[in-house]
């Protein structure tokens, strides 16, 4: 495996699915502006005309139409990548209601597998099997990239942040070594939670994590602390991707990434946004301040 | 207290791994989880450090807990309740508390002679913007409140579904008791119990003999007239979307989990800070943040407060008892009553004649 070097800003999705942290009549609105395909395609566009080559996307079923479009057009795309954020809990919040928890796990195995059997026999499953239905998990979401970049793969925060709150963290290192083993990746973790995630993903013997969470000047949801998350950055320990640099556009835009650029450990920024001159205006603020990849 | 406080996490299943989750996380926590059976407890007890019972009551044997937290289907609340508070427990209750409201009444009875810290899950009250609507409407700045809507809408079922305990209704399924029950909370934490229920409707859409949507009109003793729309077989909000909206004799209010919109007609000095017209906050100004994060700060604030209650033997809930949780009961009941009857529950509410005007209005005259 390689060491990713990430870009210094990569292009997120929350806008493209109606989330939006302020207010449920904006997320309404650009769930309706990103209801086509198009509509997605001209925002990343923009993006990566600008030199924003990294989108960083959940599972979610929708950016399947994405990754065809990606793939379609090699040429033009030569150096999109993608880092999947996985999994997009909903198609398995619906498969459970629908199925049962087993059912569930039975409906994403391969039908004529090991791992089907042992789920139909009722019987208590060995750690080998809990490990290879982890791995069929993780390869069907990353099927939808199939021949695309994907240089390094996230866990969602709120599948890292149940695990860690249940201490399941033998979780995140069967994912860490299926990423680096399958896929010759990096293995990432999204958490609200970075300090106690950093202590507990070192517990399970996993150096200087890639790690996204919020880090913004005001402490907004920096669950753990502000200065905890500041040690954490200082102490070398943590390669940081920053999300909710603006905390929701309560600190301007200058400001917040000046401040960002000054901390030791972030790497990269994350950021969404659905017009042009928010792209530009952000990439703008990121060269100035924080010029290329170390 | 001295030692950490010891929880026991009862029920596995959709909430009760969040709550294990964030209980677990908290510091000054030793957290102990029981559930019935199969597969997630399989898995669990072999990658978790915490002991896992199988059975209840052998956990209430063996253990010596403080509190437990309870989060199993609706139908075993009453119960499991009961036997924690017998044993001096403090109980944290999943929503809704009881599917017999005698039943709430009886152990919020029980909780106080006991001086036990008795709370129920209903998060909304954690809400930044619903906390906000809360301290508003108690400086009376809004005026008189007259008209209210109350809504929550989800796609939780949006086809027929294979039979779980959420979809009996003897076992506490379907959309009044699962989300209705969140709006109608926040009427009664603004306004109590009502004293009438009318015009209830509870529809089946998808499902086989549950309601998939619930209508209803509240009413309270000098109080506003609220009409209640609940639907759970909505795609179209990508989860779970509350909202309740006001209008009094000097403005009007909209709150939903995002932000709370005032709207005022004349500043009024109970209210600083608030000018005539428009005022926008923000649940993300509103909240502080938790020592832990999985799903919104409201479900680990609702804890904090209760561990926090536990570890300082303050002997009640900060928020959510069991007595306010018996009036959503009480409601509910209300309205089940209305829709199989069809008959109004309750009294005709009582509504004082609005104050004359000291002038005569272009209104006076028009009616």
């Amino acid at each position: 495996m390689t060491m990713a070097q990430m870009d210094r800003l990569l292009f997120g999705d929350n806008q493209f699915f109606g989330i939006n942290h302020m207010s449920e009549e904006k997320a309404r609105a650009q769930a309706m502006r990103f209801q086509k395909t198009d509509a997605i395609m001209e925002v990343l566009d923009v993006a990566y005309a600008e030199g924003i080559r990294t989108f960083m996307c959940t599972t979610h079923d929708r950016i399947t139409e994405v990754a065809d479009r990606v793939r379609a057009d090699p040429v033009r795309y030569a150096d999109f990548r993608f880092y999947p954020c996985m999994p997009y809990a909903h198609k398995y919040a619906n498969a459970v209601t629908d199925h049962g928890m087993v059912g569930a796990l039975r409906h994403f195995m391969p039908s004529d597998g090991v791992l089907s059997t042992a789920l139909t026999g009722g019987r208590a499953l060995a750690t080998k099997e809990v490990d290879g239905i982890a791995k069929v998990l993780i390869d069907m979401e990353m099927k939808m990239f199939h021949g695309l970049q994907t240089p390094v793969i996230f866990v969602q925060n709120v599948f890292t942040d149940l695990l860690l709150g249940m201490g399941f963290t033998r979780a995140l290192r069967i994912f860490h070594d299926h990423v680096v083993t399958k896929y010759g990746v990096e293995p990432a973790f999204i958490t609200m939670n970075m300090p106690m995630l950093l202590e507990a993903l070192e517990k399970e013997g996993i150096e200087r994590p890639i790690i996204c969470a919020n880090i913004n000047k005001i402490g907004f949801r920096m669950s753990g602390g502000f200065d905890a998350y500041l040690d954490a950055l200082r102490s070398g320990r943590v390669r940081a991707v920053a999300m909710s640099v603006y905390a929701s556009g309560a600190i301007p835009p200058d400001e917040a990434i000046h401040w960002i650029s000054e901390l030791p450990g972030v790497e990269s920024i994350v950021f969404g946004a659905s017009s042009a001159g928010n792209i530009r205006g952000t990439k703008a603020l990121v060269d100035k301040y924080m010029g290329a990849p170390a | 207290m001295d030692h950490k406080v010891r929880i026991g996490v009862v029920g596995l299943g959709k909430m009760g791994l969040s709550h294990f989750a964030m209980v677990n996380a908290h510091p000054q926590v030793e957290t102990i989880a029981c559930d019935g059976a199969g597969f997630m407890v399989d898995v669990l007890g072999r990658n978790l450090e915490n002991t896992i019972y199988r059975d209840y009551d052998t956990m209430l044997d063996a253990e010596r807990l403080d509190a437990v937290v309870i989060a199993t289907p609706s139908r075993l609340h009453a119960p499991m309740t009961t036997a924690a508070l017998e044993r001096g427990l403090h109980v944290f209750c999943e929503k809704p508390f009881c599917l017999d409201w005698a039943d709430s009444e009886r152990l919020a009875t029980l909780a106080a002679d006991k001086a036990r810290v008795a709370q129920v899950g209903y998060h909304y009250r954690y809400v930044g913007a619903f906390r906000e609507m809360k301290r508003i409407l108690d400086t009376g700045a809004l005026g008189r409140i007259t008209h209210v809507l109350a809504e929550a809408y989800g796609p939780v079922v949006l086809r027929p579904k294979r039979s779980t305990w959420r979809s009996q209704k003897s076992e506490g399924g379907g959309c009044l008791y699962d989300y209705a029950a969140h709006p109608v909370n926040l009427l009664n934490w603004f306004f109590g119990t009502p004293a009438q229920a009318s015009g209830s409707v509870l529809t089946p859409i998808f499902s086989d003999g549950i309601d998939d949507q619930v209508t209803a009109t509240l009413g309270w003793d000098e109080g506003p007239t609220a009409q209640l729309s609940v639907n759970w077989s909505d795609e179209s909000h990508r989860k779970m979307t509350t909202r309740i909206t006001m209008i009094g004799t000097n403005g009007r209010i909209f709150a939903d989990r995002q932000e709370c919109q005032v709207y005022l007609r004349a500043p009024d000095p109970a209210l600083p800070g608030f000018e005539a017209g428009w005022t926008v906050k923000y649940t993300t100004e509103l909240t502080e943040d938790p020592w832990f994060y999985l799903r919104g700060e409201e479900y680990s604030a609702q804890l904090a407060d209760f561990s926090g209650a536990v570890a300082e033997g303050q002997g009640k809930a900060v928020e959510n008892d069991f007595a306010s949780a018996a009036q959503t009961d009480r409601t509910m009941a209300m309205m089940i009553e209305n829709a199989e009857t069809g008959q109004p529950v309750g009294a005709p509410p009582v509504t004082a004649r609005p104050t004359p005007a000291r002038k005569r209005g272009w209104f006076a005259w028009k009616a």
